[in-house]
């Protein structure tokens, strides 16, 4: 799991796998945290502590599958 | 009172759904302002937070009184949104797009002059007349704003969009509040500088002091002392000059493409001398602002 | 962004604006190349983005092909306010029966270009206006109409010139109007126009500058000329630090961080936006601090942009504390920028509480900001602390180190 500096994003697993639901998710972050890696939804490393709180990904998946942890 | 917009100003945002200019639009309607709209190119029945975008200016002045609009189109396309807001009959323009070459900047100015319309800006911030309306980024979400921009009877004109915020900043936190601010920009031609402005601060009654930002490079300081010194109502005016270490380095670019020190008449030397000789108080230092002008309007 | 002569000179021709014969040389031997072609009297002048090159010893005349090639080495050898000069230009000396001075630049009063026109050409304009005004006309040109051949006349004729001599000069005025305003110019000058003994009229020396916010307009001008990106045309050619936070702000279009300038001091600074930047600057300065840069945040940049600006100017030889302040903010975010200042310190292999003399953003999102500020124990006021304060309290913490 990548880590920032500042914030992390967990993803759980159950959702890791929802083709549909990813590309949802990576196109609505305005930071390009998101991407399809081996099929699976992930985060890019160098993009975390980019978020900006926004919540769309949240907004998107309506439950506690993305959690944006704040390290501070 | 305030100039230039008031509760009832009705105005278009013209490139709304730039990504600023979705936040803009957001934050406009949180604050109060009257927006009825947008234009986009090609983007004609969408709608941004709730108003319609439109493919014209036209499509909006055609069937009701549309006061201003601003501008927030990517340099190569100003040129071209400000001609058709003022060719539709739009009175009031804000530019908020910066890097726009003088130029074209000098054209939209003058077509803006033949059809007694005013252009504010580019490269601003916009303005507000606190507890009424705002048209522009100016002083962020509607909550910052109402922090930093309390109604009251100082006029603030500046160079500078951040520091209109501060010195808005500084006086609410001395129990001064705001009649109307403009972000007047940071470009070398600019559609309105404080001279042309003080007149309408002239003729409201409400407001009974100005603060203004000022810095090295051209000459709208010196045009304001002129005015000044033969204008009648001599209204209070304290002014802060930023940048006085670019006096000693001539034909170097600091801050706003509007800053350059080309010949003496340019440096803060000269214009806080110019500006004092017409009367006005110039202060050293932001916080000071609202002291002196406590003092001088009592 | 200014031009050469030389370069003035090539973009006259292209107009139709005659220029003397002659060619450049980047060393003695081809100075005496071009001398021995031209086989007359020459005149061999400094290619240096300064003025006062006469005084200076920048040009010379040259009658024989051996001082050609001395004051050439001499002549590229010459700083001139502290500027090197890249080439010489070496030219026929001409038979000058009469001088002349035309400019066109920007008059921010009037909103429009202005055409300044005299018969008193080769000497400082200035002084010409106000000793002798009847001998300068300025003639206000149209932003929104085509400009005809009608207002360079009028220039030329309100000095009293008339005649063939009318004619001719206004050929040349309605050229460089037109270079003027095809190439989004700041200044286009000829000082002097020189008419001949032979009563033709030749362009003995140009100056022309571009706007820096055009040159993306002109990028084909600025090919035939040779001009790189990198060549930037300031008063003084940028330094290694500054090409490096131009390099940082060009990474992403998100917000600026960058637009550094260097200065000696020990204290750097991470500053915005345009205004908040000068007004911290002086605050500074005043309250005794040595910066050690100048630069421009703003547009809420991204953390990766301003953690890279804070990393050069932390690692910054002779840097030992940095600032951080701005204005009260409404678009660029508070925390974004904690974020990137405190990644840029840390990356840089320092703590952010040693390295930060003080945080002073006010503004939005600053709650979250003053969290991560917390975290990592740096100093920080609110808006109630003014700009001034601030600056105060940094430059104090860096005389109680030493």
């Amino acid at each position: 799991m990548p880590n920032g500096m500042f914030i992390n994003v967990i993803i759980q697993d159950k959702i890791k796998k929802n083709k549909e639901l990813a590309k949802k998710i990576i196109e609505v972050c305005p930071v390009d945290i998101f991407e399809l890696k081996d099929n699976e939804l992930n985060t890019k490393e160098e993009f975390l502590d980019e978020c900006t709180l926004c919540d769309l990904c949240i907004n998107i998946v309506k439950d506690d599958s993305i959690i944006i942890k704040k390290l501070y | 009172m305030s100039i230039l917009i008031d509760e009832g100003s009705k105005f278009i945002i013209q490139g709304i759904t730039g990504r600023e200019a979705v936040t803009m639009a957001k934050e406009l309607i949180d604050y109060g302002s009257k927006l009825v709209g947008g234009v986009t190119p090609g983007k004609k029945g969408r709608e941004v937070h709730g108003v319609p975008v439109e493919d014209t200016v036209k499509a909006f002045t055609d069937n009701q009184k549309i006061d201003g609009s601003i501008i927030v189109v990517p340099p190569a396309f100003t040129t071209d949104a400000v001609m058709e807001a003022l060719d539709a009959g739009i009175k009031l323009i804000v530019v908020v797009t910066e890097r726009i070459p003088r130029k074209q900047v000098a054209q939209f100015v003058e077509f803006a002059q033949q059809q007694n319309a005013r252009i504010i800006g580019p490269n601003c911030l916009g303005i507000i007349s606190p507890g009424k309306s705002k048209m522009g980024g100016i002083g962020g979400s509607a909550e910052a704003t109402k922090r930093a921009f309390v109604p009251g009877n100082i006029g603030i004109m500046s160079r500078s969009g951040g520091m209109t915020v501060e010195i808005a900043n500084s006086l609410s936190s001395s129990g001064l509040g705001v009649s109307t601010a403009i972000s007047i920009g940071g470009d070398v031609i600019i559609g309105s500088s404080y001279a042309e402005l003080m007149p309408l601060f002239d003729q409201d009654n409400d407001t009974k002091g100005i603060a203004i930002y000022s810095e090295p490079g051209g000459r709208a300081e010196i045009l304001l002392a002129e005015y000044v010194k033969k204008s009648n109502r001599k209204l209070p005016i304290v002014a802060f000059m930023a940048g006085k270490f670019m006096d000693a380095m001539p034909g170097m670019r600091f801050g706003h493409a509007g800053t350059i020190v080309e010949g003496k008449a340019d440096t803060t030397e000269e214009k806080i001398i110019r500006m004092q000789e017409a009367g006005i108080t110039v202060v050293e230092r932001i916080e000071e602002i609202p002291m002196k002008l406590k003092e001088l309007i009592s | 962004m200014r031009f050469y002569e030389y370069e003035s000179k090539q973009v006259l021709k292209k107009f139709n604006i005659t220029i003397p014969s002659g060619g450049i040389a980047t060393n003695p031997d081809d100075a005496m190349k071009i001398h021995k072609e031209l086989n007359c009297e020459v005149v061999i002048k400094s290619q240096v983005l300064s003025g006062g090159r006469m005084k200076a010893g920048g040009v010379k005349f040259s009658a024989n092909y051996e001082t050609t090639k001395k004051y050439t080495e001499e002549i590229l050898a010459l700083t001139i306010n502290n500027l090197k000069p890249v080439c010489v230009i070496v030219e026929p000396k001409s038979g000058i029966s009469q001088e002349y001075y035309a400019a066109i630049t920007w008059d921010g009063v009037e909103k429009k270009p202005v055409l300044i026109f005299s018969d008193m050409g080769g000497i400082d304009i200035e002084e010409v206006a106000e000793k002798y005004p009847s001998h300068v006309s300025r003639t206000h040109l149209s932003n929104l109409k085509p400009i005809y051949d009608y207002s360079a006349k009028i220039a030329v004729s309100n000095v009293g010139i008339t005649g063939k001599d009318l004619n001719s000069l206004s050929r040349m005025l309605k050229g460089l109007i037109d270079i003027f305003n095809k190439y989004d110019l700041t200044l286009a000058e000829i000082n002097p126009i020189a008419k001949l003994n032979d009563g033709s009229f030749i362009a003995l020396d140009g100056h022309m500058d571009m706007e820096a916010e055009a040159r993306n307009y002109h990028q084909d001008l600025l090919t035939e000329l040779n001009i790189n990106k990198e060549d930037t045309r300031q008063s003084r050619p940028p330094t290694q630090f500054e090409i490096d936070g131009a390099a940082v702000d060009a990474q992403d279009t998100r917000g600026v961080a960058g637009n550094v300038t260097e200065f000696s001091g020990n204290l750097g600074l991470i500053i915005g936006a345009g205004g908040g930047s000068l007004t911290l600057f002086d605050a500074v300065t005043n309250a005794g601090g040595k910066p050690a840069n100048y630069c421009e945040i703003g547009g809420n940049p991204s953390v990766k942009k301003t953690a890279e600006l804070t990393k050069l100017i932390v690692s910054k030889p002779g840097v030992e504390k940095i600032a951080v302040m701005m204005n009260v903010v409404s678009n660029t975010r508070v925390d974004i920028v904690a974020r990137g200042v405190i990644k840029g310190v840390i990356e840089a292999g320092f703590k952010p509480k040693d390295k930060i003399t003080i945080f002073r953003i006010p503004g939005s999102w600053e709650e979250e900001g003053f969290k991560i500020l917390n975290k990592y124990e740096v100093e920080y006021v609110d808006r109630t602390v003014s700009m001034y304060e601030a600056a105060n309290i940094s430059v104090k913490k860096m005389q109680e180190e030493q």
